[in-house]
């Protein structure tokens, strides 16, 4: 590890805006856009998962006092976009209209309404009279493929880069990736694992819903608010699915109630902007829950097959993988997710393996569409790799924990699973060690009857992400001195509750020689951010942070330029030192101060730096999770009695907001794993409302125990990598493990509850 | 329908549907820390004081609020600064959509039963729901106060 000397990063600061958000000011889009004669806007959805809307009435609609506009697909402009917020040209194939004669699944968009307020909203949607030419409608992933009934059989779909996918067989996208002969390997190895494992649809359940206001602003220009951590990939998509141009657009996020990869995708901000665009006057939607959970963004349901072969001796030899993923109507995030299914969960096993393949289609179906979901495919991949090797564990009588350092990626490794990247910061070997030691794996692993009908035991599990996509995410930061010596940091991230703003605000602080609340953090706007992809692929620590640390860099060379010019000397005989500017050798110096008031006199400097940053790499944070379970045999309950995690995330910035992401992401997993049910019939979910799906409460999650152990990245600023994602990771296999221990059955799919624990079976691992 | 509310200590008279909703009603008025996140009673974000005892006010229509007091996190700035920091020094308020709801039932805790067990604290807050946090450091930032508040007592 590098020798650090850091005074702010690594320190617990509070978060810039906790004041502000526990005393409950109004800082949230409904909160800060309460003019009067915003127009409600709300829309009529599709009954049916495939249909075509042969005939459309609006008039008695229209006539009702306090309706504004009512919109059909002959309204709207008739170019495809897609909603994904992902980087120019998108992954995701060009597949939707604003609205569409075409309907693909229950929830669909028909007709969109604007009123006066909410009960004419709602009376409207009643009276508008369609008729549909109901078609059957592709319902199983499993046979979606080649299917005679197309999801998508327009002329007019275009995809924008080669993914594999073609629209007349349903498929989004298919990739083939190998290294080595695997089937060679696997046929010399002592020990095949060979399963199959489901991961559902499930919901991020942020607990703001998909919200945005539209306005025209004095300019004369579409003013947006949204709820979104991806203000620059939404003015695109605004101004592709409206067909306006860019320079008419601006967006701006303002405090977010929760992200997760649900707010990457501009769910429902068209329709707002469609109505203020077409009316002239502010807009506003705001998703019901029952919308978040019907027409969302969720993760994309994933049938992961592995074929695992390992020796005698537990070296895990070659590895196949199939994943099948389910897009839903549309494709937002499809070919992309399901590529991390294969590549985050393939390179923890880099230290003996000689080959490996890894095959993906994904496909269209008619149900609702999928999106990005904080792990992004990753998920669903290490449940499935990480349930194996616990079963190759159990299976040659091999501790879970030895295996694993005995496979697992180490410092300086070339992971071929990994684009061929070297593994330049990892300290997964130390995670597993210091976990096994806190958690005392050796008394919680084994199965301890309780005398009362109860059993508790232990599982575990391993997991990486990475950091930003790498080649092409784009972080930057403009750096401002202020009249009286502080900063302003603009940027176009998005803290969506994360505490992005604060930890840049350290970095700055760090670098400038200053306290955290000398830096003002201002983010995100269009108009004013500097360029950044969004928050999203764990990337604002590693890339926006490095962008910060470099135009930190920037500021004091000019800041030394502008202080050389006062004392009529070189540059080069200047040196920045927090407060003042010291001249080499001599006792003269210029206060920072008095430069700030120097760049506002005759000045020929602004004091302001920009700088932007991409990383070739994404190094990947690890982490290691042990959870304790106690099982009640006669209910098949599950409580969480204990979940450790220890955590790479390279320098810790923030240990506060950093053990908070960790135990929040365990806490989802722990959703995702046990509770967060989806049951389709017929097309629609039936879990539409917190009152079906149920997250966790305070009461399901135990005690969550979080620790730290740092390796150092040199390629991100002062040594950090990514910590948002890769905690989700490992509660999906270290719970099926612990159950496994309990029970004797292996669950392969998710949510496991308590009936298939009491039956001890599930109705997807009969079908295998 | 006329309605005579007292909000946060200031007697508001309305006319209002029905049908409208405490919540609605409160938002209406300036109370902007009242949050929805669900519609369905089961995530605790809209938590407000009537007549000193938590309720929904997702579940409470305005008229039968009439002529009585209800207390938003606007009215208890003062009693939640005094334990917030807590919560901040845990980075456990996140996002904060939920806060107010967590903060405003965390009072009525504390008023209830100055001194909760961890239990005790967990199943009261049960139905405030959180999706950043994972809880703990919400517990945390609870018993940390306690802490210190038991500590100047001493």
């Amino acid at each position: 590890m590098t020798e650090k000397n850091l005074k702010v990063v690594g320190k617990g600061y509070r978060k810039k805006d906790s004041q502000q958000l526990l005393l409950g000011k109004p800082l949230f889009m409904d909160d800060i856009t309460t003019g009067q004669g915003t127009l409600v806007v709300k829309l009529l959805r599709s009954p049916h998962p495939n249909a075509i809307v042969t005939e459309i009435n609006t008039a008695v609609a229209k006539k009702l006092p306090g309706v504004a506009a009512v919109y059909t697909w002959e309204d709207v402009p008739k170019q495809r976009f897609t909603i994904a917020g992902q980087t120019y040209p998108e992954p995701s194939p060009y597949d939707r209209l604003i609205l569409d004669r075409h309907v693909r699944f229950v929830g669909d968009p028909v007709a969109i309404v604007a009123a006066e307020n909410e009960k004419a909203a709602d009376a409207a949607l009643k009276v508008i009279k369609v008729k549909y030419e109901v078609l059957e409608p592709v319902l199983d992933y499993h046979t979606a493929k080649d299917n005679p009934v197309l999801v998508h059989p327009e002329d007019d779909w275009k995809p924008m880069v080669p993914v594999g996918g073609d629209n007349k067989r349903n498929l989004v996208s298919a990739e083939s990736h190998s290294y080595g002969d695997v089937d060679a390997v696997l046929a010399t190895c002592d020990h095949i694992i060979e399963h199959k494992y489901h991961i559902r649809a499930v919901q991020q359940a942020m607990m703001e819903t998909f919200r945005a206001y539209t306005e025209i602003d004095r300019y004369g220009r579409l003013h947006v608010i949204s709820s979104t951590q991806i203000v620059f990939h939404l003015r695109r998509i605004l101004s592709q699915a409206l067909c306006i141009p860019k320079s008419q657009i601006r967006t701006e996020k303002p405090r977010i109630g929760g992200g997760f990869g649900a707010k990457q995708t501009a769910v429902n901000e068209v329709y707002p902007a469609l109505v203020t665009l077409k009316t002239g006057r502010p807009a506003k939607m705001i998703y019901t829950r029952k919308e978040c959970q019907i027409c969302g963004s969720p993760r994309h349901e994933m049938e992961v097959s592995v074929r695992l072969g390992a020796m005698n001796d537990g070296t895990i030899r070659g590895i196949k993988l199939y994943t099948l993923s389910n897009s839903g109507a549309y494709s937002e995030h499809a070919p992309t997710t399901v590529h991390l299914s294969g590549t985050k969960p393939l390179p923890l096993y880099t230290g003996n393996m000689e080959a490996y393949s890894f095959d993906t289609e994904v496909v269209y179906t008619n149900l609702q569409a999928a999106g990005a979901y904080r792990g992004y495919g990753a998920p669903q991949g290490i449940f499935a790799v990480e349930s194996c090797v616990n079963e190759l564990a159990e299976k040659i009588g091999m501790d879970p924990t030895e295996i694993r350092l005995k496979n697992m990626v180490r410092e300086g490794m070339v992971m071929p699973a990994y684009y061929g990247h070297t593994c330049t910061s990892c300290a997964l070997d130390r995670c597993i060690n210091r976990a096994k030691e806190l958690f005392n794996w050796a008394e919680k692993y084994p199965v301890r009857d309780m005398g009362n009908g109860k059993v508790r035991t232990a599982g575990i599990a391993m997991a990486m992400q990475g950091s930003a996509i790498s080649n092409l995410d784009v972080g930057s930061a403009t750096l401002k001195l202020s009249d009286d010596g502080t900063y302003n940091l603009l940027h176009g991230a998005a803290d969506m509750g994360t505490g992005s703003d604060t930890i840049l605000a350290q970095m700055v602080a760090e670098c400038m020689d200053c306290e955290p609340d000398d830096v003002a953090v201002l983010s995100a706007d269009t108009d004013y951010s500097p360029y950044d992809s969004g928050s999203y692929a764990s990337s604002t620590t590693y890339l926006t942070g490095k962008a910060t640390e470099m135009a930190c860099e920037k500021l004091k060379k000019e800041i030394c330029q502008v202080a050389a010019g006062m004392l009529g000397c070189s540059e080069d005989e200047m040196k920045f030192a927090g407060k003042e500017v010291c001249r080499l050798g001599t006792d003269q110096k210029v206060s920072l101060k008095d430069v700030s008031y120097k760049l506002q006199a005759n000045s020929n400097n602004s004091g302001i730096v920009t700088v932007s940053h991409s990383s070739p790499t994404s190094p990947p944070p690890f982490m290691v999770g042990m959870v304790e379970i106690e099982l009640d045999k006669l209910t098949g309950k599950v409580d969480i009695l204990n979940y450790l995690s220890v955590v790479d995330c390279g320098t810790v910035v923030n240990p506060n907001l950093a053990r908070i992401q960790t135990e929040g992401g365990i806490a989802q997993g722990i959703g995702m794993t046990l509770t967060e049910n989806v049951t389709y019939v017929d097309g629609k979910p039936l879990e539409d409302s917190f009152m079906q799906y149920k997250i966790p409460s305070r009461q399901d999650v135990g005690i969550l125990r979080t620790e730290f152990e740092e390796s150092y990245e040199p390629t991100g600023p002062f040594g950090a990598k990514s910590i948002g994602e890769v905690v989700i990771n490992t509660p999906a296999p270290a719970l099926a493990h612990a159950i496994y221990r309990a029970t004797g059955t292996w669950f392969r799919d998710l949510p496991i509850l308590p009936e298939h624990i009491v039956f001890g079976k599930q109705p997807f691992y009969d079908k295998e | 329908m006329e309605v005579k509310i007292n909000v946060n200590g200031r007697v508001i008279t309305d006319s209002v549907d029905a049908d409208m909703l405490l919540l609605d009603f409160l938002r209406k008025h300036g109370c902007y820390s009242v949050k929805c996140g669900c519609e369905t009673t089961n995530c605790g974000l809209c938590t407000v004081f009537m007549d000193d005892i938590p309720v929904l006010s997702c579940s409470v229509l305005t008229v039968r609020a009439n002529g009585h007091k209800i207390v938003t996190l606007e009215g208890l700035q003062d009693e939640a600064k005094e334990f917030i920091g807590f919560i901040a020094d845990q980075g456990a308020e996140q996002c904060g959509f939920c806060n107010p709801g967590f903060i405003v039932n965390t009072i009525a805790l504390l008023r209830e039963n100055p001194n909760p067990t961890d239990d005790e604290i967990r199943a009261y807050l049960v139905g405030n729901l959180c999706r950043c946090s994972g809880y703990n450091g919400q517990l945390r930032g609870i018993r940390a106060f306690l802490d210190y508040r038991d500590s100047r007592k001493e």
